[in-house]
């Protein structure tokens, strides 16, 4: 939270010298930075707010959009070695937490002013939001982040609409990985998909265990309308070996073919592709509700 | 108490209560049909009996898909990783040994990890899945380079010496691992989820794929109890007494070895079982390995059978790991056990 204030401090700073004097230019982004992203989100956004171009190197598990291909480090994003990265030497650091100090080795270490942002997981669609505000103003493209923000808060708004009435009482099941581990609606995943009304069977665990790992009986005696897997990359599963999984052939998802295989790292990341995770919820509710 | 008499009735007992886990194991599950309808449906499977137990084809596929290669599974892991730890106690004649000691815990890691970071999701369509073999493997290597760099001493050195190399190549193989994740941080935690015990995703698969192993694994185990009773009066007595102490062994390490190493390959790493069950077994019935071995077995299975039940009804419909539960179980009853005894002295 510090790091985050201190980052916020510095971009206003940042924002009030490149725009001392004259109007606000618009044309042209106040500051370039020297950008390491140790988040694949941030990666995602800045690429997404036309802020690439300021990015040198990203962590090993950057590797969305395409254009950071040359980009992509064997850097950690979960044991940062501030070595790596004063070697890239960066004026904006990005990360998604600061479990290692990061912020005060790189502010002690490094001769130079570092900007260490930091993006925490997000629990809401608002802290997205926020996020991909404050990464336009770090970046000087806060025209492109608000417009990016319009877009996706439509076409999330367009997504729920379709589904019109509440359905709860049908249920999906959320797939991290194929040992059952599933989300409570709790989880920013969850959330999204609290709108489209279906009850989440992993709902009624224990309160604090929103990373349930369900028991296979359960989900059989369950019956989720919709089955969403999570773990296509991870764990390779696809429909054919859900349907193939002993007692699972009798739950409507997989009878009525609502299994849907999701993208990992799109359901796993808090990016601005969460607008193509909500349109293929979307798709999969209203193919089930039917 | 009469010792000698009451020592025939351990192994029925111990049948028994192996029995009634298994029942109460298929009968008690979060979800399903009602408990006391299972026992009447099993009634109504076998030949000659036509009993109405009200299961619908959902509930019967929940327990004879779901629920039974889970209970067996249990089953199988339990007495494997009990005879195989009660076996290493009488090969080391050390109290503190249990069936990982000699690496096959890190080296099945190890496979199972480099299985996971080189490619998963190309191999598990594979028709044979080559993950639990190759944890298998790798368990089986670290276990035979043990037995290499552990067996150049002589007499009561050897014992020592095994042991220590298997802590060396425990912590090789796992350096080794940790290494591998530190380069492919995207795998964690599939590797993780792998290691931590895991009886969840049980499928007959797996229960086919240990069983000819942990069968081979057991009888020749069995056929040593006599020997293992030798062993106990020290290596140069036994040799004195016409037995080829480095012989039985090497034969009794590979046979708990290769039980232990394909229960890891399916079910992960489940602690506790193989250094609680034996011990509580010998406050028991005594130290000799002609009883051990066999209640271990059948107390083994028993115990992971009851352990696994809370794992799925407690937090429903979500899953406690097994490992807490056989801890929590397994911890007060065995103090429970040590105390009585002691007082009883």
């Amino acid at each position: 939270m510090r790091a985050l204030t201190a980052a916020l401090a510095a971009t206003l700073v940042l924002a009030a010298c490149g725009s001392s004097g004259s109007t606000p230019d618009t044309t042209m982004p106040a500051v370039t930075h020297r950008i390491v992203s140790l988040s694949p989100t941030a990666t995602e956004m800045l690429y997404a707010i036309g802020a690439g171009d300021q990015v040198v190197a990203v962590d090993s598990l950057s590797t969305y959009p395409t254009e950071v291909a040359d980009k992509v480090t064997m850097m950690s994003a979960y044991e940062p070695s501030v070595e790596a990265i004063i070697g890239y030497t960066p004026d904006v650091v990005l990360i998604s937490n600061d479990m290692n100090k990061i912020t005060e080795q790189l502010q002690s270490i490094s001769s130079q002013k570092i900007t260490v942002w930091t993006g925490a997981a997000a629990a809401t669609l608002d802290d997205v939001y926020k996020q991909i505000t404050e990464l336009g103003a770090l970046t000087g493209h806060d025209k492109d982040a608000s417009t990016l923000i319009e877009s996706m808060k439509s076409r999330i708004a367009k997504a729920t609409e379709k589904v019109s009435a509440p359905m709860s009482a049908q249920s999906y099941f959320y797939e991290l990985d194929n040992t059952l581990y599933s989300v409570t609606s709790n989880t920013f995943v969850g959330a999204l998909l609290k709108p489209f009304g279906f009850t989440n069977i992993a709902d009624g665990v224990e309160v604090g265990n929103d990373y349930p790992q369900l028991n296979a009986e359960a989900i059989v005696k369950a019956n989720p309308s919709v089955v969403f897997l999570a773990d296509t990359k991870c764990c390779a599963t696809n429909t054919a070996e859900v349907a193939k999984r002993p007692g699972w052939a009798g739950i409507d998802a997989v009878k009525n073919g609502h299994v849907v295989e999701l993208d990992d790292d799109v359901a796993s990341r808090w990016g601005p592709r969460v607008v193509d995770l909500v349109e293929q919820f979307a798709a999969a509710i209203a193919a089930a509700s039917k | 108490m009469n010792k000698r008499g009451a020592s025939r009735w351990w192994i029925p007992a111990a049948g028994m209560a192996l029995a009634c886990s298994l029942l109460l194991g298929l009968m008690i599950g979060p979800a399903g049909p009602t408990w006391w309808r299972v026992p009447l449906e099993l009634l109504n499977r076998l030949p000659f009996f036509s009993v109405h137990s009200g299961l619908t084809p959902t509930d019967w596929s929940i327990v004879s898909q779901i629920r039974a290669p889970r209970v067996v599974l249990a089953a199988i892991v339990g007495s494997t990783l009990s005879i195989a730890g009660a076996s290493y106690q009488g090969v080391f004649r050390n109290p503190l040994v249990d069936p990982y000691l000699l690496g096959v815990a890190a080296g099945a890691g190890l496979g199972a990890t480099i299985v996971i970071t080189i490619n998963r999701s190309g191999t598990s369509s594979w028709i044979i899945d080559p993950l639990p073999m190759i944890a298998f493997g790798g368990g089986l290597i670290a276990v035979l380079v043990t037995y290499l760099v552990g067996t150049t001493g002589k007499g009561e050195r050897s014992s020592t010496s095994l042991v220590l190399a298997g802590v060396a190549v425990t912590s090789l193989a796992t350096a080794a691992q940790t290494f591998l994740l530190q380069r492919n941080s995207d795998v964690v935690r599939q590797v993780y989820s792998w290691i931590l015990g895991r009886l969840s995703s049980a499928t007959w698969g797996d229960v086919r794929l240990v069983l000819p192993y942990v069968v081979f694994s057991t009888v020749v185990l069995l056929l040593h109890r006599r020997l293992l009773d030798v062993l106990r009066v020290g290596d140069e007595e036994a040799t004195a007494l016409g037995v080829n102490v480095s012989r039985v062994r090497l034969v009794v390490v590979i046979a708990a070895t290769l039980g232990t190493a394909s229960v890891v390959a399916v079910s992960g790493l489940i602690g506790f079982v193989g250094i609680i069950v034996p011990h509580a077994v010998r406050l028991v019935v005594g130290t000799s390995y002609r009883l051990v071995l066999p209640i271990s077995l059948l107390f083994g299975a028993a115990f992971l059978i009851l352990a696994d039940i809370p794992g799925r009804v407690l937090d429903n419909p979500a899953e406690t790991p097994i490992g807490v539960v056989t801890a929590f179980l397994g911890a007060p009853f065995f103090l429970l056990i040590l105390r009585t005894r002691k007082n009883e002295r």
